[in-house]
């Protein structure tokens, strides 16, 4: 299995060309085969990428499963995964089936929405394995295409201003990433991932147009990838095109953007940023820190004031999202052995959250929290999954939601205090949304007239949580499933980030990994 | 004149002769009933023509003392520009013969363009390419004004030439302060002149003519006037012809004179071809964003794209050469993908060219709505799509050159520029529901308009090869 990455990568896409050239027609037995063809094969690659897991060895805190061929333009074709990027494969395998199986219900143009998302999953896949610049750039770049027809074709009622504005804001952000990537190449002469691990780039003030720059070239390529990882991830202030995507977008594309898109903002932040601009990143990370601090103060706060389930559930990931941010520019193992943790549960837990949504949206099609209360009356099984997923958001120990928290707050203490203040007292906050979102949906009396014929789950529905259910509750009682793989990846950046500090002059701070 | 300069010489004579021959012929005989098959005819010949360029230029051969050069530069050109002709003529038939517009004059016009054009990219001497760029110029201010009736064919005819001819002008000025200061129209001598990076004044005031008049013809802001009353009123086949072929041989012609004939003073020009860069980049893009008329729309993103191209040259560089070689190349490629498609655009037998027309237009021809979709994506530089190739090219030449502000000058009007690409996919996909244009189509358009699509996806795996000559190319002309 010398080339078993580039078969979990390209597998999805094979089915997706398969899908486009051979299937023909759009009558039901059509949308059928379509829709088990989807499902089988992203199934097959999640089996495939057990086997990818099976062989990982943890110890090792280089790349492995490396493939690497001649591309053009001196570029290379170059895959591997190390402990950070593992387990974000492992994430996408793992919701893919299960996103196809929550669009089993659409009847519009099924075929071209079942070809999106499977080029959609090599995609993104590809952003977690390359370890190559232009090619990361491709498949980072690339995942637009598909979200953008996803939301603009499926999607709801703003379903053009959203996809625009998805589309274009993420777009100019990624751009001067494109530019500083090239500037890499032309310093580094490679646009190896590995190699430029190892590359020291220059960190001597200079002044541009009149402006010191502290940290020179290394704090202008830290701040373009920042632009591209601050939207996608998104930050505050950059957040306000998810809101909209997340609305607009139907249900499965939800629970991709949410569960596996955001996290290549912070998989990006470990990949490049840390560890390739150590002295920028260490000039940087209070400002960081202090920007996830408000944005998860304020977008709790926003989150509070929504009238919509997919709005408040969309806040609510941005302010999770903040958690992450700040826990891997705490820059210590906590921090960032907790921001993967944050991630990973998060894709778990926010994706289910919205086909909790879309369960109901499906019943009623309407997503106001106002049209709902009352349905455990009716909708026991549903109350008791959303229930426990709403505490998972909240944080309650026992789920993954959780050790994330924790772990992130404890990193970001010992980094900056007062913003472990500020940001513990999130906490709170989504326990208050979270539950009176809760509260107004599900429980009370069901007194609504439009509500009293509402069915409970199907087996199909129901299925689709279980594997959820049982990965939220095994991170939570078990976390050392994910730390064990990401542990010593995560302490070999660590080392590596506080060498490359000790010897600039200008590092301001060095954090310690001993609490 | 020897019988080693006519061989070098032999693609151009044989396409001359050709038109010459073919031109009696038709006037003799059937006059425009012979049309079609002249049409078929030149395409093929332009395809040979290609064909033994490819397979026979070896090396750099001057003729006639160094005034005309065929080197790997003007053959990569010359296939480039060779290849998108036939390509369009094949196209437009259908289109022209339904039109009533097929007369036999069109495809020997055309021929004689690109007898020009050739000539321009192989020109190491002022006259000669003056001479080149005056047969293609002459030729196409013809073809531009061929539908004689409609007002906006002739108005489109009559504003090409007489800018054309204020832009020649401006060239021949420049040409003449150039031999003045140089004492020679050789590019040989006006490098020797220009040595040691110092230029006298006078040569820099030819310099700067001579590119003014080199800014007009590719249609580079703030000489891009012409260019979107032309491509609208124009007849569709001659507006993708203009988009294509012309503007590679002016790109070349541009490469040629400046690092030929000046490359000794690559500072000088640098600066003005990196403005003539950054202000079509940016106005391609936000002028088309108002834009209903999709030939309009296209004009503006052809300014767009030469500002790119024009990135590639302002490095300064044989690499810069490279990658506006290799972004000229796939431009071509799309645009003729592009133009297949809006040929195909008619509702009730009537030629339509409102996007608003694209309505839903994948429910009705879900395949070339897709390969319209990956034409835009990739004419808006969005990767894995080869048009993001091109674009990576000209951006890593510039940053290698320290131009690192004009690669993200760049950038920014790419994203501008994106959104009028979606727009077309947004009507194309999300729109609403209106009078659906005829179905079917010419099956050499739909052809066209599908290898080119597969070309924007396939060529991710190695370009089809495109770099080694592209790279040899660029050798060829920067020393």
């Amino acid at each position: 299995m010398q080339n078993i990455l580039s078969i979990i990568t390209f597998l999805p896409l094979v089915a997706a060309a398969i899908l486009a050239l051979f299937l023909r027609g759009d009558d039901a037995a059509a949308q059928k085969n379509a829709k088990w063809l989807a499902l089988i094969a992203t199934s097959v690659t999640f089996v495939i990428s057990l086997f990818l897991i099976a062989q990982f060895d943890p110890a090792d805190t280089g790349f492995q499963f490396v493939e690497e061929r001649d591309w053009l333009l001196g570029l290379k074709y170059k895959v591997g995964v190390d402990g950070i990027s593992v387990l974000f494969v492992m994430l996408t395998t793992f919701l893919m089936p299960l996103t196809i199986l929550a669009c089993w219900g659409v009847t519009h143009r099924v075929k071209d929405y079942m070809i999106a998302f499977l080029a959609l999953e090599t995609l993104m896949l590809g952003v977690f394995v390359a370890l190559d610049l232009v090619l990361f750039y491709l498949f980072f770049e690339g995942g637009l295409i598909p979200m953008f027809l996803i939301i603009g074709i499926w999607g709801g009622k703003e379903r053009i201003y959203a996809a625009f504005k998805f589309f274009l804001y993420t777009f100019l952000g990624s751009v001067l990433m494109l530019v500083a990537m090239i500037a890499m190449y032309v310093d580094a002469g490679t646009t190896d991932i590995p190699s430029l691990l190892n590359h020291q780039f220059g960190s001597e003030t200079f002044s541009l147009l009149g402006i010191q720059i502290i940290g020179g070239l290394q704090t202008l390529l830290w701040i373009a990838f920042f632009a591209s990882f601050a939207v996608k991830m998104p930050m505050w202030p950059v957040h306000t095109w998810l809101p909209d995507a997340h609305v607009q977008a139907p249900t499965a594309g939800s629970v991709v953007l949410a569960a596996i898109l955001l996290k290549m903002g912070g998989y990006g932040f470990l990949r490049f940023s840390l560890p390739m601009f150590p002295v920028a990143s260490d000039i940087m990370a209070d400002f960081v820190l202090w920007i996830s601090a408000i944005a998860i103060v304020y977008t709790s706060l926003v989150a509070l004031a929504q009238e919509d389930m997919k709005k408040l559930i969309a806040y609510s990931s941005v302010a999770h999202m903040g958690y992450v941010t700040a826990g891997i520019f705490a820059a210590n193992q906590q921090g960032i052995d907790g921001a993967i943790f944050q991630m990973l549960s998060h894709g778990f837990i926010s994706g289910a959250l919205f086909l909790c949504v879309g369960v109901i949206y499906d019943r009623m099609h309407t997503r106001d929290i106002d049209a709902y209360g009352g349905l455990v009356n009716r909708m026991p099984a549903y109350a008791l999954i959303f229930m426990l997923f709403t505490l998972a958001n909240v944080g309650l120990p026992g789920t993954s939601g959780f050790v994330g928290e924790f772990l992130t707050l404890m990193g970001i203490f010992q980094a900056n205090t007062w913003v472990a203040v500020v940001a513990t007292s999130g906490v709170i906050l989504s326990a208050a949304y979270a539950l009176w979102l809760y509260r107004r949906v599900v429980m009370g009396d069901l007194i609504k007239e439009s509500l009293k014929s509402i069915t409970d789950m199907t087996r199909r529905e129901k299925a689709i949580f279980a594997p959820l259910v049982v990965m939220t509750i095994l991170l939570g009682v078990y976390p050392s499933l994910v730390t064990d793989v990401i542990g010593p990846s995560v302490e070999a950046l660590i080392a590596d980030y506080q060498t490359a500090l000790a010897d600039s002059p200008l590092a301001t701070q060095v954090a310690s990994t001993d609490p | 004149m020897t019988n080693a300069d006519l061989t070098i010489l032999m693609p151009e004579i044989v396409l001359a002769v050709y038109a010459m021959a073919a031109l009696i012929f038709a006037v003799y005989t059937g006059k425009d009933r012979t049309a079609p098959m002249l049409t078929w005819g030149t395409a093929a010949i332009f395809a040979l023509l290609a064909v033994w360029i490819g397979l026979n230029g070896e090396g750099a051969n001057a003729a006639f003392g160094g005034m005309f050069v065929d080197d790997g530069f003007s053959r990569f050109a010359k296939i480039v520009i060779l290849i998108s002709a036939a390509a369009v003529l094949v196209m437009s038939e259908s289109y022209m013969a339904k039109r009533n517009l097929l007369r036999f004059e069109y495809p020997l016009l055309i021929a004689l363009a690109a007898c020009g054009m050739m000539v321009m990219v192989s020109a190491g001497d002022l006259i000669v390419l003056y001479m080149g760029l005056e047969l293609q110029s002459l030729s196409l201010y013809v073809v531009a004004s061929l539908r004689r009736d409609s007002v906006k064919s002739t108005e489109a005819g009559l504003k090409y030439f007489v800018l054309g001819a204020l832009s020649s002008g401006l060239l021949l000025y420049g040409c003449s302060l150039t031999y003045g200061y140089a004492g020679t129209t050789m590019f040989e001598g006006v490098v020797a002149a220009a040595s040691g990076g110092e230029i006298s004044l006078g040569l820099l005031f030819g310099l700067v003519f001579i590119l003014a008049g080199l800014a007009f013809k590719v249609s580079a802001a703030p000489f891009h006037m012409w260019t979107p009353d032309v491509y609208e009123g124009s007849p569709t086949p001659v507006t993708a012809f203009f988009a294509t072929a012309p503007k590679m041989a002016a790109m070349g012609l541009f490469a040629r004179v400046v690092h030929d004939a000046f490359g000794t003073v690559t500072a000088d020009w640098g600066q003005i071809v990196a403005f003539l860069s950054v202000a079509s980049m940016f106005l391609g893009a936000v002028a088309a964003i108002g834009q209903r008329d999709i030939k309009r729309l296209m004009a503006y993103s052809s300014i767009a794209h030469m500002g790119f191209a024009l990135m590639g040259l302002a490095a300064g560089t044989a690499f810069g050469v490279q990658a506006m070689l290799v972004y000229m190349a796939i431009y071509v490629t799309m645009n003729v993908g592009t133009f297949a498609f809006i040929l195909s655009m008619e509702r009730d037998g009537q030629v339509v060219t409102d996007i608003c027309a694209l309505n839903l237009y994948s429910r009705q021809e879900p395949l070339k709505a897709l390969a319209v979709l990956v034409l835009m994506f990739s004419l808006a530089g969005v990767p894995p799509l080869v048009g993001f190739f091109g674009k990576y090219y000209v951006l890593l030449a510039a940053v290698q050159a320290d131009m690192a502000w004009l690669a993200v000058a760049g950038v920014i009007a790419s994203v501008i520029g994106a959104f009028y690409y979606l727009r077309i996919v947004y009507f194309m996909y999300f729109g609403e529901e209106t009078e659906a244009l005829d179905p079917g189509t010419d099956p050499a358009q739909w052809a066209f308009l599908m290898a080119s699509a597969a070309i924007m996806v396939l060529g991710v795996v190695n370009l089809f090869g495109i770099e080694g000559p592209a790279t040899a190319a660029a050798a060829a002309l920067v020393q």
